[in-house]
């Protein structure tokens, strides 16, 4: 048997449906200038088309076609040899329609095999939100702004190939820069996407990360029940109603805090979070009635909690809110643990105020689409300097804000 | 025409009284008697005489029921599905296209558990619009998890209805049943039946309890919800096993009915009518069996030892009991009033089924030849069935025969 090649690329349902398949297909034919055999898939599901799920293609590259075969006899591969992250939230881990539970961002990856992010964040940062290996294995990052945009458009700025760049560097067998070159051109006619793949191989470095490194929580998971314990009729219990909180200062009881479903938590769809001013709150009830997914908990105060297991941070809270500032999204990146911000604020609020006030200056810039007319051209053209020169003007005058939570 | 209106004799039940009605109407009595809640309709010829005859029924203040009228099958179908979901027990039926129509709903039916009861006036899919009888319209269900049984006279339709409602609802089941009646034949024409009295059939037939899957404040849950790979085959594995289950349930039913009404149908998956001595036998489903039987006592006259077996249960096949039975004599020959272009032999779909049966049974495996015959309600004959008997004949004695041939056909 030859050798197999296995690369996943992990993004986000519809806001990075494109540019997962751009650089899956471009692996796939870079392998093929050199005569490997290979296919190009997305693992089949909802998640690709809804918004921010985190969904999965693969590209499967064989020295030969038998070997080939051997990659596609199984549905999705069991272990890979690089892990590309187009998003560096869902290094938090992801749970999406295609399997169930938390799935760690490094799962698949073979003992000391790649993981390419595309983030502003520094290394520490990102070790630090994804679950431990076993294995030791390499990080790379190659520094971006997440390339986010829609089902119809597709947000032209270098990530692509920067990433398929940055790939023959860490595994020089799949192919040469040479190869995937070829294929850039042959696909874009623009040299510059070239040169953009050019400098980040240049660029790319790896640091190891080591076995004791990272989150040590257990990602849930659940068994699956056999036929004859299944209730029949396609039926499932309905969550059961909720229950009065308590209010962990003075034992006082009351509001509510609806029960959720245990085995879907949904919050790796989530690239950003709200976080609430509780003090200027005038408990106005519009998060709670507009929030799609009943996130908000009662408090015995009648104040409204976003909960963080549940909340997938479409944002639809911060437009509803009537109070300038009360509910602000900010990126995922900033928060360690979806520990509960009522319960932060009825301790101490002057710390909440100001843990409150980091989170919300300085917040990286993040948004799922953009945020003023004109702001996808202006990103597109930082991102395509960035990715020919090295650095940005603005990267320059603004460089990344890293937030290392409370 | 209201049941009620039509002369009745006493018969030796005393209780039980007699009336002249179609099938149809036996269905629409059966309805009545089994105290159905909710009945939707849709016209569509020839089930809408059902339809027409609980309308009646309703208005007569002789039926206390939900009837909606709805714009369409597939409305219709969804209807009662959703009504059974919450505890009713409900009636529904079409026809022809009219069954094709309601095509999604008839698959999710089955999926979702729901002990439907519905008939089918057979009926000719489109095109040519054409209202006589196939089969291929209730046929078209029959991988799906509906129970699938064919009657031959109005007795047996509003008889095999009360059955049908308790084997569905039995808890151990949860499964459609689609009682078929040929158009016009068995629809359209009047015979007089025997009407069991309220009380029997109360003792024959427990109320619907939905248990555990009653969609109901009271018992939260989630019906029908969107699963990946990793449920459906454990879903499938359930109503298999449903199915699998339904043939003991059918067996128990028939035994109770014997019981409560006295009146005996012998084995209840097929009728043998003749076969003790016979050398052959002819196979087949509903009215097509009256013409097959004057033929048989005509030829039995001239000494050829032919036999009958009328199938009743389709969805479950019986196959060991009828490989069993058929593994007794010489040959086969099977009467498809369906088709299925491109099977195996270009057989219709009964004889392929009977075929498939046999290859797998461990007794004696006759040679089966098929006979497309009485499409789209043209008249099987007595001189049709002497002429597919003679093919059986050869078959049996080793003389090679066309495994399909079409009977009663202008050529
Ligand atoms: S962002 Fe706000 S509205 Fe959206 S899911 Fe989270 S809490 Fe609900
Ligand atoms: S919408 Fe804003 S002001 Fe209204 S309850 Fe929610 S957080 Fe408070």
């Amino acid at each position: 048997m030859g050798r197999l090649f296995a690369v996943e690329i992990v993004y986000r349902g519809i806001f990075q449906k494109t540019l997962a398949k751009n650089i899956s297909r471009a692996i796939v034919l870079a392998a093929h200038e050199e005569g490997k055999p290979g296919i190009s898939f997305g693992r089949y599901g909802d998640s690709p088309e809804r918004n921010g799920i985190p969904a999965k293609s693969f590209a499967i590259v064989a020295t030969d076609d038998q070997t080939l075969e051997e990659g596609m006899a199984k549905y999705e591969p069991k272990e890979v040899d690089i892990t590309i992250v187009v998003d560096d939230t869902l290094f938090k881990g992801v749970e999406s329609w295609a399997w169930y539970g938390l799935q760690p961002i490094n799962r698949l990856l073979k003992p000391g095999g790649t993981l390419i992010v595309t983030s502003r964040e520094e290394p520490e940062t990102l070790i630090g939100m994804s679950h431990r290996k076993e294995v030791p294995y390499q990080l790379a990052i190659v520094k971006a702004i997440p390339s986010f945009s829609g089902l119809w458009v597709y947000k032209d700025d270098h990530t692509d190939v920067r990433i398929l760049g940055a790939i023959p560097k860490v595994l020089p067998e799949l192919f040469s820069l040479e190869s995937v070159q070829k294929v850039i051109l042959a696909d874009t006619k623009n040299s510059l996407k070239a040169t953009s793949a050019a400098r980040s191989h240049e660029r790319t470095t790896t640091v190891t990360v080591r076995p004791g490194q990272g989150n040590p929580e257990e990602p849930f998971r659940f068994e699956f029940p056999k036929w004859h314990e299944m209730r029949e009729g396609i039926t499932i219990p309905s969550i059961p109603a909720g229950h009065a909180m308590r209010d962990p200062q003075n034992q006082q009881s009351g509001g509510y805090q609806p029960a959720r479903n245990p085995t879907f938590k949904k919050y790796t769809t989530r690239t950003m979070r709200p976080v609430v001013n509780f003090d200027t709150c005038i408990k106005c009830t519009l998060c709670w009635l507009q929030c799609p997914d009943s996130c908000f908990d009662v408090t015995p105060e009648g104040l409204y909690d976003a909960n963080m297991e549940a909340c997938c941070g479409c944002g639809v809270c911060e437009a509803v809110c009537p109070v300038k500032d009360c509910v602000t999204m900010v990126n995922e990146v900033a928060f360690q643990d979806n520990a509960s911000q009522w319960e932060m604020w009825r301790k101490d609020k002057a710390v909440y105020q100001g843990w409150l006030k980091g989170k919300i200056e300085s917040r990286p810039e993040r948004s799922h689409g953009f945020r003023y007319r004109g702001q996808y051209q202006e990103q597109v053209a930082e991102m395509a300097e960035l990715g020919v020169e090295g650095s940005s003007k603005k990267a320059k005058e603004e460089p990344a804000r890293v937030t290392r939570g409370a | 025409m209201a049941v009620t209106t039509v002369p009745t004799v006493e018969s030796s039940k005393g209780t039980e009284k007699t009336a002249l009605i179609t099938g149809s109407e036996a269905i629409a009595v059966a309805c009545k008697l089994a105290d159905v809640d909710v009945i939707t309709a849709y016209p569509i010829r020839p089930y809408d005489t059902v339809m027409q005859y609980v309308a009646k029924l309703v208005a007569d203040g002789e039926m206390d029921c939900e009837y909606i009228v709805a714009e369409g099958e597939h409305s219709q179908f969804e209807i009662v599905k959703h009504a059974s979901a919450v505890g009713a027990r409900v009636f529904c039926g079409s026809s022809g296209v009219g069954w094709m129509y309601a095509m999604e709903a008839l698959t999710v039916t089955p999926a979702l558990r729901i002990p439907m009861v519905a008939m089918v006036g057979n009926r000719a899919l489109d095109d040519p619009g054409a209202f006589g009888v196939e089969h291929n319209d209730a046929l078209a269900v029959r991988d799906l998890g509906w129970q699938l049984v064919w009657v031959d006279n109005a007795q047996e339709a509003l008889d095999t209805a009360l059955i049908a409602y308790r084997v569905a609802e039995d808890r151990r089941i949860f499964l459609p049943c689609a009682i078929s009646c040929d158009g016009a034949f068995l629809t359209h024409s009047q015979a007089l039946v025997k009407i069991p009295s309220q009380e029997n059939v109360n003792a024959f037939l427990p109320r619907y309890d939905r248990g555990d899957l009653l969609l109901h404040p009271d018992n939260p849950i989630s019906v029908a919800p969107q699963a990946n790979e990793d449920w459906v085959m454990e879903i499938r594995r359930q109503n298999y096993a449903a199915m699998e289950r339904s043939a003991g349930v059918i067996r128990e039913a028939y035994a109770d009915f014997e019981r409560i009404f006295d009146r005996s149908y012998g084995n209840p998956f097929f009728e043998e009518y003749q076969t003790e001595d016979a050398d052959v036998v002819l196979l087949g489903m509903g009215t097509v069996s009256i013409p097959i039987k004057v033929a048989i006592r005509q030829m039995r006259k001239e000494g050829k030892k032919v036999g009958l077996i009328r199938m009743r249960w389709f969805r479950p096949f019986a196959a060991e009991e009828l490989t069993k039975s058929l593994s007794r004599f010489a040959a086969v020959g099977v009467i498809d009033r369906d088709y299925s272009f491109g099977s195996p032999y270009m057989s219709g779909v009964l004889a392929t089924e009977v075929r498939s049966a046999l290859y797998a049974s461990p007794g004696k495996k006759p040679p089966v030849l098929d006979f497309i015959a009485g499409l789209g309600g043209r008249e099987v004959r007595v001189p049709d069935v002497q002429k597919m008997t003679e093919a059986v004949y050869q078959a049996a004695e080793g003389k090679p025969q066309p495994l399909t041939q079409w009977i009663g056909l202008r050529e």
